[in-house]
Order: C-alpha cells, then structure tokens, then sequence
C-alpha cells in the first residue's frame, strides 16, 4: 500500500525532472566533437587566472553573506534594540537591487571619474590616490552586499521559528546571549543558513552582469568569449557542463554537511528578546544601519539623482506597458514555480525513494548555470520540441517565441530558488501533525489545505517572493525567449547598458526596484504582523 | 497519499465556473498567441536597440503601411535562434553591428542574398559582403580621443604609435571582449602580421593607465577626469557625450591618415535564409539604403550614413573629414579569432 502511495508521486517527479534535463542534455551533448584549437588556447592564457579569480570571488562572497546574513538575521530576529522594529524588514529591500544594476551604481559612483572622487581631488588636490574600486574587493563587496538577503530571510525565518522555549532553556541553563547563539540557535538554523549560502554562491557562480561591470574576469567570462568571440557555442556548452559538475558538487557538501542536523520543529510563539543596552545596543543599530545604507540607500539615491539628470526624458506612455509586462510575467512565473515546487517539497517528503532524491535534486539544476547559456540551451530544447511534436501536429511552431516557453524557461531557472524554502518550511511540519489529522478523518485535498497549507502559508510566500523577484531581474532568457511587443524592465535596463548608458539606465533600473520591492515589503509586514499578534 | 491531495481540482466556492473558464481561456489565448503571421510584415531580430531603430521603422510604416516587429537581443543568441528556427523563421531580417559579426551570421548560413540594383547603388562594394548576404547601414570611426588639457595633437600620429613609450600610464582602453577591439585587431594583424601586431598590443597594455573599462563611455569620462590622456573609441560615443556637454576638454583626432586611414566599422544588416517574407523585406532594405532612412538611421546613433550620397548630420560633419581604411570591412570576421587569441596573450583583458 505504502509502496504504491510512493510510485504515484513518480510522474509529475519525473517531468519536472525531464522539463530541467531537456536543457541540460543540449549542453551534455556539445560533448560530441572538442574543439581543441580552443580548449588549448583557453588553457594556456585564460583558465589558470579565471579559476582563481572565480574560487576567490565564491570564498569571499560566501564568507561575507554568512557573516552578514546571520548577524542581521540574528540581531533582529532575537535582540532588542533602537530602529530593531524597521530594520526587520527594511533589510530585505536591498533584494530589489539586481546585481548588475549594484555594479554599475558603485562603479559609477566609486571610480575615479564618479562623483565622490572628482569631490575628493577638488578639496585635497590631484595626487589623491586611493584604493582601485573595480577589483576584486569591489566585486566581492558588491555581490554580497545584493546576495546577503537570501541568508538574512532563510536565517531570520529559522531564527523565529525556533520558538522561546529553546531559549528559555538556554538561558535557565546558564548560557549568555552570545553562548546561546553559539550553541543552540546557529547549529539548529544551520540547514537554514546553508541553503541561503548555496543559494548566494550558485548566483555568484552564474553572474555575468556584475562581473562584467567591474571587467573582473570569472569562469562565466570564459563562457561567453567563447561563445561571443570565437561563436563556438559548442565550446562555451562544454565550459557550462563543467561549471555545472562544480555546482552539483557544492550542492551535494551542502547536503552533507547538513547531515543530521534538523531543522527546530517549534510553533513560532512570541520571541523572548535580548534587550540589548547601551553601546551593545547603539553597534547593533549601526551595524544593521550601516548595511542597510550601503546596500540600498545610497544606490537608490544615486539612481535617483541619475533619474533627475538624465533618465527622467525617457519616460514615456510604454513605461506603463513595461511595467504590466513585468508584473504579469513575475506572477506568473511565480505561481507555477511554487506549484510545482511544492509538488516536489511534497514528493520529496512522502515518497522519499533515492529515485525521488535524484529527480528532485536534478530538477533544481537549473540556477546554477549562467543565465544566458541555460536560455539558450532551453530556446534549443523548445525549438527541438518545436520540430519533433508541435510541427507534425499543428503545422507551425508554437513553442518557440510563445509566453509559455519563457515562463517554463523561468519554471527551469528559479526552482531552486523556491524549492529551498519550501523543503524548509515543510520539514518543520512534524509528521505527528498530518497522522493525527487523518485519525481524525481528514484526508486527501482537506489534509492538504486545512493542515498543511495554513502551515506552510510562511514558506509558500517568501518562495513566491523570491521566484518573483527573480523573474522580474531576469535578463538573458527574457531577451531571447520573450514574444514580439514583450519588453520588460529588464529589457530597457540591458539595452541602455550595452551602449554603457548607465545614467540612462536609471529609470528602468529604479522602476524595476520600486516594482520588486511592493512584495518585499508586503511579505515581511505580514510576517511581523503574524508574529505581533501570537505575542 | 494522493497526487490530488496536491493538485485538487479548482475549488468552485472559490471562483465560479465561468470565471475560470474565461481565465483561462484568456491565458491559454496569451501564452500561445503566436498567431499566423500578416502576409506583408516585416520581422527583425536586432542587436541595436529599441531606439536606435524604431524611428526607422515607424517612418517606414507610417510612409508604405507595412508593419515591422523586431526583437532586441546580443548577436550570439539571436543568431543562434535564427539557426534553430530553421526552416521555421520567424525573422525576416538580422540587423547588427560590427562587420564580424555579419561576417559569422553568414558563416553559420543563416543568411541568404539579397540581390539588388538598389542597394549596390546606394552602398559602396567595401561595406557590403561579396556574397550579398548583408549590406551594411551606417559606418562609425573607432579612432583616438585625446584630452585637450594635456594633450597637444602634434604629439599623436598613428594606432601604432599609442605603444610608444611616451604613453606610458596615459592610456585608456575598453575590455578586448567588446568586439569593436577585435575588430580593430584584425585590422591590425592584416595590414602588420600577428608578430607586430602582438608588439604594438603589448604595448598599448603596458601604457595603459588603469585597468580596461567595461564601455566606451566610461574610457571618455576617465579622460575627462585625468586618470588618463589618450585612449579608443567609437565616434558615436564621443558625439554622446559631448552633446550632453558642449564643454568637454576632449578632441577626437585621425590617425593613420599618412598611410590606411581610420578604422572604420559598420552596423548592416541581412536576409535570413528561411525569410518568411523575403520580398517585404528586400523592399525594406532598399529604402533603408535610401537617402531618407539613411539620414534618420545614422543621425539617430550620431553615425555616418553608408551611402556616400546622404550627408552625415552638422554635428558628426563638424569632427572634420578624414581618409577611411579601405580593407574590405569583411577582414574583421575573418581574423576575429586570430585576434582574440593575440589579445589574450598580449595580456588585453
């Protein structure tokens, strides 16, 4: 009985798994004949200097979004302290701010020819030298600085969702503020943690955007020249299928590493605060503050003056068409990702078979590839289904160029992205829950939405949240998949790049902020509204 | 456990029958509204953006009635889903930039000729392709600026001469991944060799000042503000900013003019080979190359206009006249490989 409960979960599994494999073989099969004129070259100049470059870029950023996700998460979620109650939530704007659009923003106003410099030589005189701002301190800084919130929101939601009893026990055992986060908060939320880290450190993996801003040279840089430069497409697939192989086995370590550890199975009640005091309470608020102001403030002021000074004559009556376009693919995007990755969380749960294990870890594959690759390789997979099925049966292809190959390109890309916080949050369910229920005779369709649902609403929303926000940063498969008449925001902002208008780029790129950030804010007054109230 | 416990049907309490059924009528209608093309649009899949072609094509819509759907992207991936649309096309039409790039759209035989006595007369055989596959539209100079603070331009002769040692720590660059670069290396490597042409790079990186920039527009702003004195670029960009501010202290000069001239590049276009509408769009490119197109396509981007009958605008006349390398355009694709690898080992990020 157990046995076929479990072989029913197989199907949607299996084609959720096949919808990421389709993409994925295009790349395996590059492998079929080498270009060795290229991998030589590539060798002998390029990867030595490359690998390095992106393993220092993945130590630093994964080094900085630990230790500044899990203090902020920390300290807001368990302290008291001035500003507390708005930094709460005010820490998950710079989530808005797409890493390419951070770049420019701190190049611009960072390097030599930016504002702050030429101010700075006004008053002090022209030998002003200080630190070059595009290296590789600048790129690390600039990617944590947009990648922390995925630690932040998963630790935070960790952090509170331990309840006061841990910490009442900690603290009736003796253990000081700091011992209780050593020894009981951190190894608890450490799943948690580990999923924001990995999150962080595929995207770092995968950016393009970012790094090509500061010209800070990574393994995706390798990527695109060979696909851009020599159009070996074969080539760069082959360069992807590695970083790929990195990846799983990143994934796999996180999974490892997480071993044993569960995740805490308490009912979020009213948190117990340290009440912090004097200076511990004014380095609190500056800490929380000073990252807030670096990672949001000043670039949006800075998108805002460039609006004033040159974006603002580009606003037109087809903004609002950009902005709808936006929202209706970030929506749509974002419901069906979470479905199915709900389906998955579920599967992965109630069936867990190592066959399961495997569709649903291949199914996550997606977000680790460079945007552009895994959009090509997907635009290759329609375009194959194109010729295979649709054409025989309706004549013309519908696939390619249709809404809903993009929105499946979106489904490929960003599972991972809502499958982490959903498997989180519904590992937190004890299965104790779901059993009594069904010896009270709730099951099926009302097991799901009277038990689990009410439970998972938390989960479901920051998934949402991030696919979502996602959706709307995205760039490469937006530019190459999206229907005539389609532009996005996105869209806008990559066109005014490429031609290196970057003051330009500041309407699109602060519209797109402003539309990212009406459910960030939503999402966490909820969650803080939840939380009031059980107080 | 069932899958329906998952997936439950819509709950009817929640949204009546109707209202479902007209979402989602409305939703299959957009996610696969791919409906059967117009007989006589035009499609164009572009890697020069929205506003640099769409007054273009809104006057050539406003003037014939002939509709024009484009989509903008890089190159690499439009060209690669011309490949895979195959016998399928939706594009009628590929525009870009850069002759390299026309030259590997054509490689990859995703174009077809367009023969036309209209366009061999309105474009000179040097910014065409010898098979016909792309003609180009509208030229741009990749020539020296100079900051005219610290610079005197007595003191610049060639491309060549910006390795000399009294460069040294002065010079700008752009990224050698932007294919402007490339293709100015190309030209090098064939008019000099691969040998000499490594020497002159390893000397323009031994100059350099900074690390290279990422845009053209940034190379010009470190001009501006004294991290450098001389460095590369394309002239629209130059004409961008000095539009934007009269005042700016930097000149473009024209070098080479005692031998091959300026570089000169081009944005063109081409026919796909599986055009669904291949006559609308000949027609298309004919006016294009016309004199009326001309002067909006190359005023719009502050470029040249590729027919030598249409005069380019007051401002771009006002940087003066100059002699043009005349080596067929085609040399950038043909040597691009080449030249990435020379720059890659010149030290050219």
């Amino acid at each position: 009985m157990k046995r076929s409960g479990q072989r029913r979960w197989y199907p949607p599994v299996l084609a959720m798994a096949a919808l990421v494999l389709l993409p994925l073989s295009v790349l395996l099969l590059s492998w079929q004949s080498i270009d060795v004129a290229i991998w030589e070259h590539l060798w002998a100049t390029q990867l030595p200097r490359l690998l390095g470059n992106t393993l220092t870029l993945l130590v630093g950023v994964g080094v900085g979004v630990t230790v500044l996700g899990v203090s902020l998460a920390w300290l807001t979620s368990l302290c008291q302290f001035p500003g507390r109650r708005w930094l709460d939530w005010a820490l998950m704007l710079p989530f808005a701010i797409p890493a390419y659009v951070l770049a420019f923003v701190f190049v611009g106003l960072l390097d030599f020819a930016g504002p702050l410099q030429t101010v700075l030589r006004e008053w002090l005189g022209n030998g002003l030298r200080l630190p070059r701002v595009r290296s590789t301190g600048g790129v690390i800084t600039v990617l944590v600085l947009v990648f922390y919130p995925y630690v932040y929101l998963l630790a935070r939601t960790a952090f509170l969702a331990q309840g006061r009893g841990l910490m009442e026990a900690a603290r009736v055992l003796g253990q000081s503020p700091w011992q209780a986060f050593w020894r009981v908060a951190l190894p608890m939320a450490r799943p948690a943690i580990g999923a924001g880290v990995a999150l962080a450190m595929m995207e770092t993996l995968a950016d393009f955007g970012a790094v090509a801003v500061f010209n800070f040279d990574t393994f995706t840089t390798a990527i695109y020249k060979t696909w851009y430069g020599f159009f070996s497409l074969a080539s760069a697939a082959q360069l992807a299928s590695l970083l790929l192989v990195a990846v799983v086995l990143v994934l796999y370590g996180e999974r490892r590493a997480r071993g044993a550890a569960h995740a805490g199975s308490e009912r979020a009640r009213g948190q117990l605060r340290y009440q912090l005091r004097g200076w511990k309470a004014f380095a609190a608020s500056l800490w929380c503050g000073l990252v807030l102001v670096c990672a949001f403030v000043v670039p949006v002021l800075q998108l805002l003056a460039w609006c004033w000074q040159r974006g603002r004559f580009d606003l037109d009556e087809r903004y609002l068409g950009l902005i709808l376009h936006t929202l209706y693919l970030g929506t749509l995007a974002a419901l069906l990702t979470v479905t199915l990755a709900l389906v998955l969380a579920f599967a992965r749960r109630l069936a867990p078979t190592p066959f399961i294990g495997a569709g649903v870890g291949l199914a996550n594959l997606g977000y680790a590839l460079p945007g552009s690759v895994l959009a090509v390789a997907i635009m290759l997979a329609f375009s194959y289904l194109d010729k295979a099925l649709v054409i025989p049966l309706a004549g013309r292809p519908l696939l390619l160029g249709s809404l809903a190959a993009l929105v499946l390109a979106y489904v490929v890309r960003f599972m991972a992205v809502a499958y982490g916080p959903l498997e989180s949050s519904l590992a937190k369910i004890r299965p104790s829950l779901p059993e009594a229920s069904r010896s009270l005779g709730v099951g099926g369709p009302q097991l799901f939405f009277r038990v689990y649902l009410p439970l998972l609403v938390p989960g479901v929303l920051s998934a949402a949240l991030l696919v979502f926000v996602d959706v709307l940063k995205e760039m490469p498969a937006t530019l190459l998949m999206r229907p005539f008449g389609w532009d996005t925001l996105a869209v806008r902002v990559f066109e005014m790049t490429s031609e290196g208008e970057w003051a330009r780029a500041s309407l699109p790129a602060l519209t797109l902020v402003l539309v990212g950030l009406l459910p960030v804010i939503g999402l966490i007054r909820r969650s803080a509204r939840r939380i009031g109230q059980s107080q | 456990m069932r899958f329906s416990t998952i997936c439950p049907s819509f709950d009817p309490g929640l949204l009546s029958m109707l209202a479902t059924k007209r979402i989602l009528t409305a939703l299959a209608l957009t996610l696969f509204a791919n409906e059967a093309r117009a007989a006589d649009e035009v499609v164009v899949y572009s890697s020069r953006i929205d506003e640099l072609i769409k007054p273009v094509f809104d006057a050539y819509t406003a003037k014939t009635g002939v509709p024009i759907k484009f989509i903008t992207d890089k190159e690499a991936p439009l060209m690669q889903r011309i490949k895979a649309e195959g016998e399928h096309a939706t594009a009628d039409l590929l525009l870009t930039v850069d002759a390299g790039n026309l030259w590997q759209a054509e490689q990859m035989g995703i174009l077809q000729p367009i023969r036309s006595s209209v366009i061999d007369a309105n474009i000179p055989a040097q910014y065409r392709a010898a098979s016909h596959d792309w003609t180009g539209l509208s030229l741009r100079a990749r020539t020296i600026v100079y900051s005219t603070e610290r610079v005197k331009p007595q003191e610049l002769s060639t491309y060549e001469a910006l390795a000399d040692k009294q460069w040294e720590g002065r010079l700008c660059l752009r990224t050698a991944k932007k294919v402007y670069n490339q293709s100015l290396t190309a030209t090098l490597i064939e008019t000099h060799g691969a040998a000499q042409t490594e020497t002159i790079l390893k000397g323009w990186v031994n100059n350099l000042s900074t690390d290279v920039f990422s845009d053209d527009i940034a190379v010009l702003q470190a001009i501006k503000a004294g991290q450098c004195d001389v460095g590369i670029v394309n002239t629209y960009y130059y004409g961008r900013l000095h539009r934007q501010d009269p005042q700016l202290p930097i000149k473009l000069f024209w070098p080479n003019q005692g031998d091959r001239g300026v570089h000169v590049n081009l944005s063109g276009i081409g026919l796909t080979r599986h055009a669904p509408h291949p006559e609308a769009a000949k027609a298309l490119v004919e006016w294009m190359t016309g004199a009326e197109a001309q002067k909006i396509f190359a005023d719009t981007n502050q470029e040249f206009p590729a027919n030598p009958h249409v005069q380019p605008s007051a401002e771009v006349a006002g940087w003066g006249s100059f002699k043009a390398d005349t080596l067929p355009v085609e040399v950038a694709g043909k040597r691009q490989a080449e030249a990435i690898r020379l720059m890659d080992r010149a030290g050219w990020n």
